[in-house]
């Protein structure tokens, strides 16, 4: 016996404009919508005055950390941290220990994440380990249903093996993800090199060790006709690079992390490793590039690089710490924060953290082959799965690293006040969040 | 009094101190000088205070130079041998930090390969002052304090002046040239920052890769012709190899590096006699420097060295003061 549910008063944010309605779930599917309907016996009732109500969000880029981080993460923390952000699929790296390079380990995060509070799909490691020797069992793993592959936390160096795995992933129908960033260059950087690092003794890791590596892997992606996605793009140069690529018709895309639009290196400053990340906080030029880009449509996705580390691991020097900052519970509103807060296009919104990852993470189709995975990022039509979020976008909050839902604490905007607020989630037509409480 | 003195402050960088705190440095210094020509060397300004010394990357000559000048000063030094410590087995640093402080302690002399962690043990401590002996590849603030302090004495000398109350006037307007590795060298970014702050010309020069592209945030220039600036310079600042951090991968051999950027006895004679010769030590013979240069009269290696315990119990004085309760000495 499946719930129902009610979403009053809110503002449908559809593909193309937005429209005043209520919708009411059923058997985990929109099954009405319409101004003023009556609230249906026993159902709950979820309050969108004043809020908007889309798809809920998609992520390209969640670090879960399990198996083998759990003292940072585990599958149902993270998801927890998700349902709080509004989202209602994550989409799991395959680095954690050992890496998702295999049956056993990618069927271990499938069933994980149908415990878990919401959706998730892992991705496949491209190569075995992720050490970028040797093909993984790309086509094993989409038997499975994974559809997107990466050695996040490191690129593929050797232009060979990705040239290679990118004419394998063609064949299977797969899209190749990458971490860009050419270690040669990038060497034992810890962060953006600059006037600023060298001022602060730091080894920089330079804007070119990651347009390096954009710049072979557009080659590449053109080559092969393969399909490829930039993860978590740095700098101007990067986006001008993959914007004239896809005018080219490459088959590429392309996300941003809200920290790289939100933060510069001057945050490294005072040698806080909070502020690490690979690739690193950039200039105020690239980010506001990328802001500018944000707003105009260019990029595709935001993508969080939600990065859960133990605080041990932070407690150190700059150099020695890990690289990586939390990103769930605060990406809706840095991402309505740089499109204008309360004046931003809603449309645009949940283009980027919704409908267009969706897509890229071939999650937009209702799935019995993938262990019933429901579709994400839909167009709220009658009949669709029921992954809906209602956000304001209003009011403020100011963030307390101890409220977060995620096991870690290494969250980068601590005291920050943020705008907008997720109010409900739903997931697969169950309310997990409501008024930002879980349900269960 | 300025407001960047080091009295009761840190020390993690030069850029703590104004040009007037820099001076106040040197002049505290002097006093201590006097103190160490004494028959008995210790004086009770830091009787009952204990200062920790911390060395996480060993260096002999700094920690026993922080130790004497804390003995000097009748401070008690607890002195915490890293490398065959806790630490190793992956205690953090925060956790060595506090359960040292719980020890009740007044400063901490930190010595670290990592930069910044002077930084970071300065948001640790409760109360603690901290005081950077080398942090990575960003700072050595005590190294450039003592090559300031050595070539005012060595200009006064040859002038003929006395160092003592002469503020920074011996060194502002002086052409510094500093060589070699000014990427992986946390001494010349001291240096530059210090020798700017007195007001004197700072320019560097070195191979391609080892001098950063940006040394005018230091107050630095960067120099091309080494031959044209050994002849203009009225202070040469040779700096070692930093081997142990891949500067040898930096250049195609330390052999390369000597004939183009070691002083040899051809660039030894375009020195000016007058000028001075710094090195923070160790020196490398045959590296940045000919055996024969090494022992040439322009060189005040020597003196850096003695000079290191003055300079040292006027950083630790000072930081353990408190403004207004200033003991003579
Ligand atoms: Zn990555």
């Amino acid at each position: 016996m499946s719930e129902t549910t009610i979403i009053q008063g809110g503002t449908l944010v559809l593909p193309d404009t937005t429209m005043k309605a209520d919708i009411i779930i059923r058997d985990h599917v929109i099954a009405e919508l319409g101004d003023g309907l009556d609230v249906p016996a026993g159902a709950t009732v979820l309050n969108a005055e004043g809020a908007y109500v889309g798809p809920a969000f998609v992520d390209l880029h969640a670090h879960l950390r399990e198996p083998g981080g759990e003292a940072a993460e585990t599958v149902a923390t993270g998801a927890a941290a998700g349902v709080k952000g509004g989202y209602s699929a994550l989409v799991a790296m395959p680095n954690t220990v050992p890496a998702i390079d295999s049956v056993p380990v990618a069927a271990h995060v499938l069933e994980l994440g149908r415990r878990s509070m919401l959706e998730v799909v892992p991705a496949g490691a491209i190569t075995l380990g992720r050490r970028g020797e040797h093909l993984a069992p790309m086509g094993e793993l989409a038997a499975l249903g994974l559809t997107f592959f990466t050695d996040d936390g490191t690129g593929v160096q050797n232009a060979g093996l990705m040239r290679r795995a990118l004419l394998y992933a063609k064949g299977l129908g797969l899209t190749l993800a990458q971490h860009c960033e050419d270690e040669s260059l990038a060497g034992a950087g810890c962060m953006n090199a600059s006037a600023l690092s060298s001022r602060l003794g730091l080894a920089g890791r330079p804007a070119i060790a990651e347009e390096a590596m954009v710049a072979r892997d557009l080659l590449l992606a053109q080559d092969t006709g393969a399909r490829l996605h930039v993860l978590h793009l740095s700098t101007a140069r990067s986006l001008a690079m993959v914007r004239e690529a896809q005018a080219r018709g490459v088959a590429v895309t392309a996300e941003v992390t809200p920290h790289h639009f939100t933060l510069t290196e001057e945050s490294c400053a005072g040698y806080d490793p909070t502020f690490k990340v690979h690739p690193p906080l950039r200039g105020s030029t690239d980010v506001e590039a990328l802001r500018i880009g944000l707003h105009a449509g260019y990029i595709d996705a935001v993508a969080t690089d939600h990065a859960p580390h133990a605080p041990e691991m932070k407690e150190r020097p700059f150099d020695e710490a890990a690289p990586g900052m939390l990103g769930l519970e605060t990406a809706f509103s840095l991402t309505l924060e740089a499109l204008g807060g309360g004046e931003a296009d809603p449309v645009l919104l949940f283009k980027v953290l919704s409908r267009t990852p969706a897509h890229i993470a071939n999650l937009t189709r209702h799935d019995q082959r993938r262990h019933g995975l429901s579709a994400h990022g839909g167009d709220l039509s009658i009949g669709t799965d029921a992954n809906l979020v209602i956000v304001d976008t209003s009011t403020r909050s100011v963030v307390n690293r101890h409220d977060l839902a995620s096991l870690a604490r290494n969250t980068p905007y601590e005291g920050r006040s943020l705008i907008g607020a997720v109010r409900h989630t739903v997931v697969a037509g169950t309310v997990a969040l409501r008024d930002g409480e879980f349900t269960r | 009094m300025s407001a960047d003195s080091l009295i009761g402050g840190n020390l993690l960088s030069i850029e703590d101190l104004s040009a007037d705190g820099l001076a106040e440095v040197l002049e505290v210094a002097e006093s201590f000088v006097e103190v160490n020509g004494r028959s008995v060397k210790k004086i009770p300004v830091l009787k009952g205070r204990v200062i920790a010394s911390l060395f996480f990357e060993e260096s002999t000559r700094t920690r026993l130079s922080f130790e004497t000048a804390a003995k000097r000063l009748s401070a008690d030094v607890l002195s915490l041998a890293v490398a065959s410590s806790s630490v190793k087995k992956g205690e953090s640093l925060k956790d060595t930090i506090e359960t040292i402080e719980a020890l009740g302690i007044d400063a901490v002399v930190l010595r670290h390969r990592s930069s910044g962690a002077a930084h970071q043990v300065s948001r640790w401590v409760k109360e603690a002052k901290v005081i950077n002996a080398g942090d990575g590849t960003h700072e050595h603030p005590s190294q450039a304090l003592i090559d300031l302090f050595t070539v005012r004495r060595a200009v006064a000398e040859r002038r003929g002046v006395d160092s003592r109350g002469s503020g920074l006037a011996l060194l502002a307007g002086a052409r510094v040239l500093i060589i070699g590795d000014i990427v992986h060298s946390r001494v010349a970014r001291s240096e530059m920052l210090a020798y700017a702050k007195a007001g004197a010309q700072v320019r560097v020069i070195g191979p391609g890769t080892l001098v950063p592209g940006n040394v005018e945030i230091y107050g630095a220039e960067r120099a091309e012709n080494l031959d044209v600036e050994l002849a203009e310079a009225d202070v040469v600042s040779l700096l070692r190899m930093q081997e142990e951090r891949g500067s040898g991968r930096f250049v195609p051999s330390l052999h390369e590096f000597s004939t183009l950027y070691g002083i040899d006895e051809r660039r030894a004679r375009l020195i000016r006699d007058d000028a001075v010769i710094t090195h923070p030590g160790p020196m490398v013979r045959g590296v940045e420097v000919s055996s024969l240069v090494a022992d040439d009269p322009r060189m005040v290696v020597r003196e850096q060295v003695t000079n290191g315990v003055p300079i040292r119990m006027a950083i630790l004085f000072l930081a353990l003061s408190t403004r207004g309760e200033m003991v003579n000495v």
